[in-house]
């Protein structure tokens, strides 16, 4: 599998580390942005050409993507509203920063998401109905994570981001043209995990982007509790480059990844990507951030919403109401489809679990399940459904 | 057939691993200048390379992270832990992640990882370097769960348990690294998760594993001058546990003791009881008796030797089982 190569960038870590070494670690960094909220492109000398392929069909294609995903992450919420799913953690907001990163991955790239990527998991080909099942507590997977090179989501925050490395450091043994991408949170980002990750990806030079979204919010907790500095520049302490995006800007978020990929793959290290983005809704149906944050901030940043900055793009340049009614009739049908995909899944028989705790034969397991079916035999004749729960 | 102590019989087993397979790897902190701190991989980076006996940055957590992100991309990582007492920074990549992934994948990912941790006291060391915490391993499905007490085994075993398709913690009896024993690098005789009769007896069975093997032999020698006759099994699997041959032996000797070095309470002596009395409770002429280590931190190592199960303290569970 060839990767594409891009243009090389006149952007280099040394650059980075000059500017960090004259400023206070504490003050924001550059936040690169190529796009800005009312729609109008920016140049950006060190990214803008890694988003020149992107023509009016590209983009209209990175807002069809992203609508989809918001209509499916609404379908989804509505479902666990209606007792259909146990839980669902929101992507309201992130579009941006999942779609474009998402879609700046080269098919043999392997994505190890937190429990959040619906929009990556959009990108990477995947029956986006796959991902309720988790929710809907038929499986703790739901895909076969080798097919599209999608890891099953990991709840145990960070975990996945020591399983990227690990990844990697196979495809360096592996002499492969392949990069590995850890999503994480601003909340995971505190975890040992990500520090251990990066020590270990700095220490073996391994292919891997860490794509950190920064949506402000660890479910009632702020970002300002996590970190004293702005997240991106924690990669110069392990001697890789960090850089902050607007997470909100699909095209920027496109670039940026691009570069970072492209980086990973020439073999020259890791990369670290803060999307600056926001959840502008809760951290999962569960939660309720009424009792956490103003109002005011959460109008703050439907201004700078994703979706419709990257619509305001479009129609300045052309693109008319057709497109828009397209899409949305696409997102419809596809709701639908998701909703009755996730109303026929049936739980599975319980006997399945016994079978896959271990790979190679064991016999308490064994025992265990012989020991189940004779049990459940012994109630052959009674319908006893929830009984005694 | 050659002599060899268990260490060095561990290495001969990870040489033969790392020659029939390139996708096995080793991982652990000091493992390749060095050898480890008690020179286990010895010699093996320098025939091997430093791709594939890698010394990793210090920390566990990533030696297992990074080793399961191996594993999906289908090598076979063997990882080393320097001490049982510092597996814990690990736990979590072990516990919620190394063991359920199969299960996690619908069986479509597994992680045949290999984590080998030198466990165990008894030998005048200082806070955390002899401790046994298998228990708390065993208690998740999942993990498959090892310990070699003589040299063939370790040569064996290491090798079984780097075949394994399941993640297999390997606890090697670290005061034993030295005591050697024939080893037949051609027959490996019983698979990784059987136990073995060491000694076969009439008046009670004793149940050990790891370092307190030579302990148990040397008790049922000692019982056999006062007339009792002790059948001694090596458990040699924590997890699974080969109850058939348990079972079998006490439904012969109706008197069972078993003796670890791990605190007694919530322990694997407790769970080997309760099996028992489930499958040979009319066989049993006497309550199931554990020798462990107390409920309390391992002791310092100048009192150590009171905290850790002897000959004196199998035989008198011994003496408390006949006396009913």
């Amino acid at each position: 599998m060839g990767a594409e190569h891009l243009p090389t960038s006149e952007f280099e870590i040394v650059e980075l580390e000059q500017a960090l070494a004259a400023s206070d670690p504490a003050d924001a960094p550059d936040m690169v942005q190529l796009l800005d909220a009312d729609g109008v492109l920016q140049f950006d000398a060190r990214f803008s050409p890694f988003a020149e392929h992107l023509d009016a069909e590209a983009l209209r294609g990175l807002y069809r993507d992203m609508f989809l995903v918001r209509r499916f992450d609404q379908e989804a919420t509505a479902l666990q509203r209606q007792g259909q799913l146990a839980l669902w953690p929101p992507l309201l907001g992130q579009e941006a920063a999942q779609i474009g990163s998402g879609r700046a991955l080269q098919p043999q790239d392997y994505v190890f998401p937190t429990y959040r990527e619906h929009g990556v998991a959009l990108t990477r080909g995947l029956q986006l109905s796959s991902l309720l099942k988790l929710f809907r507590g038929i499986t703790n997977g739901g895909w076969d994570p080798r097919e599209k090179n999608f890891h099953i989501y990991t709840l145990v925050l960070a975990a996945q981001t020591l399983h990227a490395v690990g990844y990697a450091m196979g495809i360096q043994r592996d002499q492969e043209d392949a990069v590995s991408v850890a999503y994480f949170g601003d909340g995971a980002s505190s975890e040992g995990d990500v520090h251990e990750s990066m020590v270990f990806a700095a220490s073996n030079q391994s292919p891997v982007v860490f794509f950190c979204q920064n949506n402000h919010w660890a479910i009632s907790v702020p970002t300002e509790v996590q970190s004293r500095i702005p997240l991106s520049n924690r990669a110069s302490g392990y001697g890789f480059p960090g850089i902050r995006v607007d997470g909100n800007d699909v095209v920027a978020v496109h670039a940026v990844t691009r570069w970072a990929l492209e980086h990973a793959r020439s073999g020259k290290g890791p990369v670290l990507i803060e999307a600056f983005t926001y959840r502008m809704s809760a951290h999962t149906t569960a939660d309720d951030p009424t009792k956490y944050r103003l109002s005011s901030e959460e109008a703050e940043w439907r201004q700078r919403d994703p979706l419709s900055r990257l619509a305001k793009h479009l129609r300045g340049a052309g693109t008319g109401d057709t497109f828009f009614d397209e899409v949305a009739a696409e997102g419809e049908a596809m709701a639908s489809a998701v909703r009755a995909e996730v109303l026929a899944m049936e739980g599975p028989e319980f006997e399945q679990s016994f079978e896959t705790v271990y790979a190679d034969p064991h016999p308490l397991v064994a025992e265990e399940l012989a020991w189940h079916r004779k049990y459940e035999a012994g109630f052959a004749d009674t319908d006893r459904s929830g009984e005694g729960n | 057939m050659a002599t060899m102590t268990i260490a060095k019989a561990i290495t001969a087993g990870l040489r033969r691993a790392l020659a029939e397979d390139p996708k096995t790897l080793l991982m652990g902190e000091d493992i390749g200048a060095l050898g480890g701190v008690y020179r286990v991989t010895e010699g093996l980076q320098e025939e091997f390379g430093k791709d594939r006996v890698v010394d990793s940055p210090l920390a566990e957590s990533g030696i297992i992270g990074t080793a399961i992100g191996l594993a999906m991309r289908g090598y076979r990582p063997v990882c080393e832990i320097q001490f049982d007492g510092f597996v814990f920074p690990a736990f979590n990549q072990i516990t919620t992640q190394l063991a359920k992934i199969h299960a996690r994948t619908s069986g479509q990912v597994s992680a045949p990882v290999v984590v080998r941790i030198p466990y165990g006291g008894g030998i005048g060391s200082i806070e955390h370097h002899s401790e046994s915490p298998e228990a708390l391993f065993a208690h998740t499905a999942g993990l498959r769960i090892i310990t070699p007490s003589n040299a063939h085994d370790a040569y064996w075993m290491t090798q079984q348990a780097v075949a394994s398709n399941d993640p297999v913690i390997v606890f090697e009896p670290k005061r034993r690294y030295w005591l050697k024993g024939e080893v037949d690098t051609e027959q490996a005789g019983l698979d990784a998760f059987s136990a073995a009769v060491l000694r076969e007896g009439t008046d009670a069975t004793v149940v050990a594993y790891g370092p307190l093997v030579p302990v148990a032999l040397a008790a049922a020698e000692a019982a056999e001058e006062d007339g009792n006759s002790v059948e001694v099994i090596d458990l040699r699997s924590i997890s699974p546990i080969d109850f058939d041959t348990v079972t079998a032996s006490v439904q012969k000797t109706g008197r069972l003791i078993v003796a670890h070095e791990a605190p007694t309470f919530g322990g694997i002596g407790g769970e080997i009881a309760a099996r028992v009395s489930e499958r040979a409770f009319l066989s049993l002429e006497a309550p199931v008796l554990r020798v462990g280590g107390f409920h309390m931190p391992y002791p310092v190592a100048k009192v150590e030797e009171h905290y850790l199960p002897d000959i004196d303290r199998i035989l008198e569970a011994l003496d408390r089982s006949l006396a009913y």
